[in-house]
């Protein structure tokens, strides 16, 4: 049993391709787990941040500074009652959360973790990606349509011709990165996620810097039309509460609505994750032909178990600072704790930070670099994550005839300019 | 032990096969016998899927893709745009199948012989059950055959461009229809 677990991580390959089914549904399993919970804390550091932005607390109450907040939503949104409108059609009105939900979630079969961390590296990766979220839509309008209301079918139009119009200026740019992989010897680029991060690391460069400024001009597009295409400020017009009361969710309540926002939230990680591997150098390290001498390894190795120190200080720090009141000691135990449980998985990583440091096939080694690999990526997730709170806190959102002009008349042009650019320098360099 | 290969040996194909052909089927009867036309789009998207899937089957995985992403989602989203934005909720009450349908049913018997018989015949036609291309590299395979050197490879290139010109000849004939002035 430890033997099959040990040689499971020297695997050198997905389990998709190993033929491995175990370790795929284990890993689906993780995943799984890792989004919902990553949705959970998204929610709150939303409703933190939103409200630090605007010179207010957020949630305090509920648990230490706000932290049990997101379960106490999830129970209320589960204890609701559930309305369907008296003429909506039954059958599609339950049915649509479901094909939002397994259109954001199927994604993640193919996101690459790590060299060998994925599901399967399908030879397709990036068009099964693109194609699967574009099912989303389909989930949004029938949504819409089942209500039998007016402003959910507004908002369903809407919010589904905003997707399709950014979709086409998405493709484009997605098409100009993976021009970016084929300047190679053998002249041969590839769909696979793994495979578009492998080509950054043996090109020794991240396209978002190839070619300056076309790598550059392409991410841009791609970070802007990832927005629209979740719905999010700037662009959520079609879900925004002061315009059509909230679009096309109006009619679900409870369990079907807490279900859309899963989808989204999903659907935000999944696209960053996108953004991530095409352009941001997927797992890599920062830097990683730079600064490649052993002692800069062993220094970035260290970064996993860095950060979640500096967490159980902000963490400790905050108990400490907890009002001496007698009805704030629970909350200043809570809050311990978690900075305590903070500390000791930082010091875990930093341990197998230490003892993985010779390059050879320890058990630590092969620890380490998977762990390395997961929190590079994640890291850089979790940047597009804040910059997503970020937008939706500092600007105003466009109108939809605003929203639809840029998407066509600016975006579609300059991701076909970005295109023909960048074959044609990838021509001239060879 | 895990096996490291490079393909993944198929499993439960009979299963799967047999699951997706019939969702495939029943989902179409069920495009055809709904009243309520979201109804049919919907089972049209599941018929889709399913034969999305039994591309899947055959190792072209970037046929499966490219399914998915222009039918399921785009032709199929158009559907529902159309469906949703005209007013058909009278037609939903008329007749479901109008008087002529046996007539119907036995041009659908028609066809079926014609293609049970093209099946039988066939077979010998094509020894070799075509071409299998290895799956790990099936969208580079497909590009030589598209993209490659005229000759033996990259034979349909001026097809599939000709194709992409008749597409572009076709939208911009919508779009000249429908704008009152350009």
């Amino acid at each position: 049993m430890l033997n099959s677990l040990m040689s499971y991580f020297g695997s050198t390959v997905t389990p998709g391709e190993a033929g491995n089914q175990l370790w795929a549904l284990i890993y689906v399993f993780i995943i799984f787990t890792g989004v919902s919970v990553a949705v959970m804390a998204m929610n709150w550091l939303e409703r933190k941040a939103l409200a630090h932005f605007q010179i207010r607390l957020g949630p305090m109450r509920v648990g230490p500074h706000g932290l049990l907040q997101p379960i106490a939503d999830a129970l209320k949104l589960m204890l609701k009652e559930d309305i369907i409108p008296a003429e909506a059609d039954q059958f599609v009105f339950w049915v649509a959360p479901l094909i939002g939900l397994l259109a954001a979630f199927t994604v993640y079969t193919v996101i690459p973790f790590g060299p060998s961390q994925a599901v399967s590296d399908m030879n397709i990766g990036i068009l099964f990606m693109l194609g699967v979220s574009s099912l989303g839509v389909l989930g949004i309008v029938v949504a819409g349509w089942a209500s039998n209301s007016h402003y959910p079918l507004i908002g369903a139009l809407r919010s589904s011709a905003q997707m399709v119009s950014y979709e086409v200026a998405m493709g484009l740019v997605v098409v100009s990165a993976i021009l970016m992989t084929s300047l190679n010897a053998s002249g041969t680029g590839t769909l696979s996620m793994i495979g578009i991060v492998q080509a950054q690391q043996q090109q020794g460069i991240w396209f978002i810097f190839k070619f300056f400024p076309l790598g550059f001009i392409a991410f841009a597009i791609f970070a802007i039309a990832m927005v629209a295409e979740t719905n999010r400020a700037p662009f959520d017009m079609a879900e925004a509460e002061s315009e059509l009361t909230a679009g096309f969710h109006t009619e679900y309540s409870g369990l079907r609505w807490s279900l859309f926002m899963l989808a989204e939230y999903a659907a935000m990680i999944a696209v960053s994750s996108i953004a991530v591997t095409l352009w941001l150098g997927g797992w890599m390290r920062p830097f990683p032909n730079l600064l490649n001498a052993p002692v800069w390894e062993f220094i970035f190795s260290l970064f996993p178990g860095l950060t979640f120190a500096g967490l159980a200080a902000i963490a400790f720090i905050g108990a400490a600072r907890m009002p001496g009141h007698s009805f704030f000691k629970i909350q200043r135990i809570g809050l311990a704790v978690f900075a305590a449980l903070l500390g000791f998985l930082a010091l875990l990583l930093l341990l197998i930070a230490v003892a993985g440091r010779s390059a050879d096939a320890s058990v630590a080694a092969r620890f380490r670099g998977g762990i390395d690999y997961v929190y590079w990526f994640v890291f850089k997730v979790a940047i597009f994550m804040y910059l997503f709170i970020w937008y939706r806190a500092t600007w105003p959102r466009y109108r939809f005839d605003q929203l639809m002009r840029i998407g066509w008349k600016v975006m579609l042009p300059i991701s076909l300019g970005v295109l023909v650019l960048t074959a044609v320098v990838g021509v001239l360099v060879k | 032990m895990i096996a490291v290969s490079t393909g993944m040996a198929p499993v439960a194909t009979p299963w799967f096969f047999y699951g997706l052909a019939g969702l495939a089927v029943a989902s179409g009867l069920a495009v055809i016998t709904r009243r309520n036309a979201v109804h049919s789009a919907l089972a049209l998207i599941v018929t889709l899927l399913s034969v999305a899937g039994l591309y899947l089957m055959l190792y072209a995985p970037f046929v499966a893709g490219v399914q998915i992403i222009v039918y399921a989602g785009g032709i199929m989203v158009l559907f529902l745009f159309v469906i949703m934005l005209v007013n058909i909720e009278r037609s939903s009450k008329d007749r479901q199948f109008n008087r002529m349908w046996p007539v119907g049913l036995a041009a659908a018997c028609a066809l079926m012989v014609l293609f049970v018989s093209a099946f039988v015949k066939g077979n010998k036609l094509f020894p070799d059950r075509g071409m299998t291309l290895a799956e790990g590299s099936n969208t580079q395979e497909i590009a030589k055959l598209l993209y490659g050197e005229a000759g033996k490879m990259g034979q349909y290139t001026f097809a599939f461009e000709i194709a992409s010109l008749l597409l572009l000849v076709a939208i911009l004939g919508a779009v000249i229809m429908t704008k009152k002035k350009i």
